[in-house]
């Protein structure tokens, strides 16, 4: 109930607030490393109480008027933006960019100039909207977000279509993969082995995954097929360099985020961060991305940022051409495509699972996940 | 008023770019400011910093934030204290710089006690009854996905404009030209006047004032054109509103809250939303008046067991 304290509490039931809403019963849900940066009180504008999770499925047990594409007790998977289908940006399938789905536009934009979408349990300023982990929510724009997945096929292996194998996708995607490319995945949670895994379904020839847990290593290498760096051993840069022939990676993707450990190697000013164990937004892995990326590639950031950040080498992205793609992952693009990809077999998500608990059990789910805890990867929470 | 919003803005990034060297290298930052840089001054250091940081967010997140203005200043006195203490200790290993240091702080304190004091001010007229209560004006832009005819035919209708501005409370068609407004005053009352379309070009533009006898006196208008690409249609909104002397011109003063621009610029997304999607948006926290945890409304019977932060 405030910063690194989750509780399970008994609440009323969502109701519908708008024609478009449905109502779901949540079947499976997860922690996110995006949860994590509210966990850890790094995304402003959380209040005692919000209810959090975005990424979940289940089943619909009641629908708004307007509601068109559901019926009563079909099975969805729910996309983390709320997005309303029909603003300029819905149209163009920038739906984690949507103009209407955030209530609290005027929070978001006085901090960022314009606002994006909003997000389901994830801060005021990001619309203030009731999360998913929990045992029913209220899913407004219920024709343009949810999918409907076939029965038979276990939640485990499509959950995933609600957050981190699109965002994985998506960071891949942006990487604008080529025969022949070699990509840098920054991180191995979750978000890093669906980065993995997506740079070789676009054709990657090689990926190699940095972090410095070695259980998540060995997962990379072992389930998602990469190379790895664990970069409290080597230097990253130096050991990429020597990786492909001194140009640096084709593309970088960041899949760690603004709370970025620090490995103690631009100078005294990052030492000095560790010193502290400083938490703050952290460009650590922005800046390894931009020294390591060779001329004219590619830096991909699926990790999120909340605020702002200093010492960013803008000159080495200018004068070396760099492209710097990013965003929340519109997920409600790729949730069809990818299902398709699941349905085909060739991939199962479900190889990020490490634990199943009750959604009871939460906050020690957290506790798991924020500190890799017992080989902690994804942890699917079950109401 | 919006001249010191807009410091108080400022001075939220300058609390950022102050917070994050204290926070991110004491120890070079405790050495730059000339003194020791032994564990306790990067204790300081760290906790400055961070309250920086703090105070910066809220000076920027805030409509008018007073408080965090406020907390700049109690800051800086307390930066004074503890530069002070150092300079006059043996932790001055350099005391040109952290009198150079002090003096710079002083300086920013006067600033910041401009500012809180303005801040702290009561909008324009809401506290002296009798005086000339300043005037508003509001020009707010938004692009909506639908045709000029259709966003020019739904303005038009004067009665739907209390659908998404949140300081009217009616208005009413009494005839060809003319409309009866209701806006919300403090306290549950309202305030009224009569106006009259002014300019009326199908689907380019609507211009409206207020008719003689008004407790307020106000002209709007709402320009419509197409937005370039075929991508909807752009609309500009002018809204000035005069407030009279007296106790009425307090209470319109208080029409748009703390920042009329801000305000105006919500409704013009109600608006959007309205033509776009056919309803206004609302999330948990947001359903209610008052500010609301992200979880549903207390009323239905059912409980459930929710993990929440
Ligand atoms: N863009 C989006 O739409 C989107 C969606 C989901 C998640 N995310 C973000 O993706 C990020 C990762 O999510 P996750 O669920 O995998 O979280 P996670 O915490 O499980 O994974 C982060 C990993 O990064 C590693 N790491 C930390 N510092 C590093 C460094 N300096 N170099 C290399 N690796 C480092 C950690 O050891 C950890 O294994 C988060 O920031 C999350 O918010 C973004
Ligand atoms: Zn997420
Ligand atoms: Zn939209």
């Amino acid at each position: 109930m405030g910063k690194k304290d989750v509780k399970v509490e008994e609440v009323p039931d969502p109701k519908i607030l708008m024609r478009q809403d449905a109502i779901v019963r949540i079947t499976s849900t997860t922690i996110c490393g995006s949860d994590l940066h509210l966990y850890d009180g790094f995304i402003p504008t959380m209040e005692k109480g919000d209810i959090l999770g975005h990424e979940f499925m289940g089943e619909v047990v009641e629908l708004g008027s307007e509601v068109k594409n559901l019926k009563v007790g079909d099975r969805v998977v729910v996309p983390f933006p709320i997005a309303c289908g029909r603003c300029s940006m819905c149209q163009r399938t920038l739906f984690s960019l949507c103009e209407n789905s955030n209530p609290n536009a005027h929070i978001a934009a006085a901090l960022m100039g314009h606002s994006p979408a909003g997000i389901f349990g994830y801060s005021h300023m990001m619309g203030g909207y009731a999360g998913g982990q929990s045992q029913y929510v209220r899913v407004p724009f219920a024709d343009v977000g949810p999918i409907k997945v076939p029965d038979g096929i276990p939640d485990e292996k499509v959950l995933f279509l609600s957050d981190i194998f699109p965002t994985g996708y998506y960071a891949a995607e942006n990487c604008n993969i080529k025969p022949g490319d070699v990509v840098a995945v920054w991180g191995c949670g979750p978000v890093g082995q669906f980065a993995i895994a997506s740079a070789y379904l676009l054709g990657a020839e090689r990926v190699i995954g940095i972090d410095r847990f070695e259980y998540r290593l060995r997962w990379a290498r072992e389930k998602a097929g990469a190379e790895t760096i664990n970069y409290e051993e080597v230097d990253v840069k130096e050991t990429l360099d020597e990786m492909t022939g001194g140009r640096g990676p084709d593309a970088c993707i960041d899949a760690v985020g603004l709370e970025a450990h620090a490995p103690g190697f631009v100078g005294a000013y990052d030492r000095a961060k560790q010193a502290v164990k400083l938490e703050t937004d952290r460009p650590i892995v922005l800046r390894e991305m931009i020294m390591s990326c060779r001329n004219g590639g590619t830096l991909s950031i699926a990790g999120v940022y909340g605020g702002f950040i200093d010492k960013f080498p803008i000159g080495a992205v200018m004068n070396r051409a760099l492209t710097i793609k990013t965003g929340q992952t519109p997920v409600q693009r790729y949730m069809q495509p990818l299902l398709q990809r699941i349905l085909n077999g060739d991939i199962d998500p479900g190889f990020v699972v490490s634990h199943h608990m009750s959604l009871d059990e939460a906050p020690r789910g957290y506790e798991m996940f924020v500190n890799k805890e017992n080989e902690a990867m994804k942890i699917i929470l079950k109401p | 008023m919006a001249k010191a919003v807009q410091l108080a803005r400022f001075l939220g990034w300058f609390s950022f770019g102050l917070g994050l060297p204290g926070v991110a290298a004491p120890k070079q930052f405790t050495q730059f400011i000339g003194v020791k840089g032994d564990l306790e001054d990067r204790k300081w250091s760290y906790v400055v910093g961070v309250r920086e940081i703090i105070a910066g967010a809220g000076l920027l997140i805030q409509p008018r934030p007073v408080i965090w203005a406020w907390s700049r200043v109690a800051g800086d006195v307390m930066d004074i204290a503890l530069l002070g203490r150092a300079l006059s200790s043996k932790k001055a290993k350099k005391p040109d710089r952290t009198a150079m240091a002090l003096a710079a702080v002083a300086g920013i304190t006067l600033v910041d006690l401009y500012d809180s004091l303005a801040l702290s001010r009561k909008p324009a007229g809401a506290s002296k009854k009798n005086k000339e209560v300043e005037a508003m004006q509001v020009k707010k832009a938004i692009t909506i996905s639908r045709s000029p005819e259709e966003v020019y035919q739904f303005w038009h209708n004067f009665e739907n404009l209390p659908r998404f501005m949140q300081h009217l409370h009616s208005v009413q068609v009494t005839g060809d030209k003319k409309s009866h407004w209701k806006a919300k005053a403090p306290a549950g009352t309202t305030v009224e006047w009569d106006a009259e379309i002014i300019m009326d070009t199908p689907n380019e533009r609507i211009a409206w004032r207020s008719l003689e006898g008004a407790d307020v006196e106000n002209s709007g208008s709402v320009t419509i054109k197409p937005a370039p690409g075929g991508m909807g249609t752009e609309i500009l909104v002018d809204l000035s509103y005069k407030p009279p002397a007296g106790p009425i011109g307090a209470a319109v003063a208080k029409l748009f809250g703390e920042e009329p621009s801000q305000q105006i610029q919500q409704d013009l997304r109600r608006f959007k939303q309205i033509m776009e999607i056919g309803e206004v948006v609302v999330s948990d926290a947001t359903f209610h008046e008052r500010p609301h945890p992200a979880r549903p409304p207390e009323t239905t019977a059912n409980k459930e067991t929710k993990a929440k932060k």
